[in-house]
């Protein structure tokens, strides 16, 4: 999100406290000074994971705080993990594969790439993965050797984690 | 310092010629291949020898058997360099505990032994007042076992990790620069001699597995058998697999990753961005260590091969000299 405030002492500070009070976590805090800016007024972005449902909380603390929020982006799914499978992919249900990681809600399959050689040989897919959480993402990729075991398929994890 | 060498195959002959041609102040008094021996107090005649096998003969004596040289030779350490039998680790575990029961040195470049028997090998070692080195069992040429031991004594390893099997190297890397199949590129392998006419102990990741077994119970204080190791091997990869982690800047690489703290010993293939250090043409071998002290250290270098390999196994020798062996 990016905020405006007041440009004196303390005012940062006073804006990053109710973050942690609403139980929010500060990833990165970007603040860039511009002089040409003819307001007494500082533009600070912060990037944040928070809980469900805790923004409107979180907005209603800042404005007290005499801070007003220009800018809210929201990215829900923030972990992502590339994987690739090997076998018959099409043969057993590509997409009841794909469809046992959207169901959990807090994983989702959001590119594939499928590569069909001659029939009857194996195909080879790219499957990307994004998640809320990196404990869900571990859950999706959980399921995912599951199904993989079940349809007799290679999985192929990243070297590093989501 | 006199040895005793058991096996003359690649290993060993790379062991003679580097005696011959280095002064490393060796002695060879006793030698055997699997169909003969020979033992001589005043040092064995090793260019005689190496001649013997290069024109397919036997090195020594058909009537002395190797366990007749463990027993019966004059020597300070016992080389051990026969081939590894994941199943027993017969016959080299026999003749390492007799060696040691003389109160011999022993080094080894075979992984059975150390990956069946370690912990009771360790103790045969200690109470007849003896070493027991090893490193050639793990990644040919590259001191990883020494590095960890030594150097890198007093860190904690949160993690190790890295390419330990040279043929499946060879053959991922032949399948990501020209698209070949995995038939055609391990065909290319045992053409030149780098992929064994059963394979199956490299390409299943076994060969891997093993080393991580050793790694985990001789270095990390992990209690493991090849069992526990969760395996994955590289028989079923596909072009197609190699070009779609290609479009990402990635490969694909069989890569043995040991988490000690959360008990994780695996070997599968992974995907590895091209720019990481892991990422090694060929038949090289790969080691990146995650040490609490040191920071990450990766290690590359000649996985196999008759002079890396013999380079492990002289470095052990003269590790022994230097600090064990009296009025040599």
């Amino acid at each position: 999100m990016k905020l405006e405030m007041k440009d004196q002492p303390g005012q940062l500070v006073a804006a990053l406290k109710p973050i942690s009070a609403v139980g929010g976590n500060i990833i990165a805090v970007i603040h860039q000074r511009e002089t040409s800016t003819a307001t007494e007024t500082l533009d600070v972005q912060i990037v944040l994971e928070l809980p469900e449902g805790r923004l409107p909380n979180l907005l209603e603390l800042l404005r007290a705080q005499g801070v007003s929020v220009v800018r809210i982006g929201e990215e829900r799914l923030l972990y992502e993990c590339t994987l690739i499978m090997i076998g018959h992919l099409m043969h057993t249900d590509l997409s009841d594969t794909v469809d046992q990681i959207d169901r959990t809600g807090s994983a989702e399959v959001t590119e594939l790439s499928l590569v069909m050689p001659a029939i009857d040989a194996p195909s080879s897919a790219r499957i990307t993965i994004r998640s809320t959480t990196r404990a869900e993402m571990k859950r999706a990729i959980r399921i995912l050797y599951a199904v993989a075991e079940q349809k007799n398929l290679l999985i192929i994890e990243p070297l590093e984690d989501a | 310092m006199r040895i005793a060498l058991l096996g003359f195959g690649s290993v060993g002959q790379g062991i003679a010629r580097a005696i011959l041609a280095k002064d490393l102040d060796i002695i060879v008094t006793g030698l055997a291949d699997s169909r003969s021996g020979t033992i001589d107090a005043g040092g064995i005649d090793l260019l005689a020898a190496l001649a013997r096998k290069g024109d397919g003969g036997p090195c020594g004596n058909p009537g002395v058997s190797p366990a007749d040289v463990v027993a019966k030779a004059e020597y300070d350490v016992l080389v051990e360099v026969t081939p590894t039998n994941v199943e027993t680790a017969e016959p080299a575990l026999g003749h390492i505990r007799a060696a040691l029961q003389r109160h011999k040195h022993v080094v080894t470049s075979n992984k059975g032994p150390i990956a069946l028997a370690y912990p009771e090998l360790r103790e045969l070692a200690e109470a007849n007042g003896v070493l027991l080195k090893y490193e050639a069992t793990v990644c040919g040429a590259i001191p990883l076992i020494h590095a960890m031991q030594e150097g890198l004594a007093g860190n904690t390893i949160s993690r190790l990790y890295g390419v330990f099997n040279g043929t499946c190297n060879y053959i991922l890397t032949r399948m990501a620069e020209d698209a070949l199949t995995y038939e055609q590129a391990l065909a290319e392998a045992r053409e030149l001699g780098y992929a064994e006419a059963d394979p199956t102990y490299d390409v299943e990741g076994i060969d891997a597995a093993i080393k991580l077994v050793i790694l985990a119970n001789t270095i990390l204080d992990m209690h493991t058998t090849l069992d526990d190791v969760e395996r994955t091997g590289i028989t079923l990869l596909t072009p197609d697999a190699l070009q779609l982690a290609e479009d990402l800047d990635c490969t694909i690489r069989l890569i043995g990753e040991i988490i000690p703290g959360a008990g994780v010993l695996r070997v599968s293939p992974r995907i590895v961005p091209k720019v990481h250090p892991l990422v090694v043409e060929g038949t090289l071998n790969a080691v990146t260590v995650e040490a609490d002290l040191a920071g990450d250290l990766t290690f590359i270098g000649k996985g196999a091969g008759s002079t890396e390999t013999a380079s492990a196994v002289i470095g052990d020798l003269l590790y022994i000299r230097d600090r064990h062996v009296q009025g040599s």
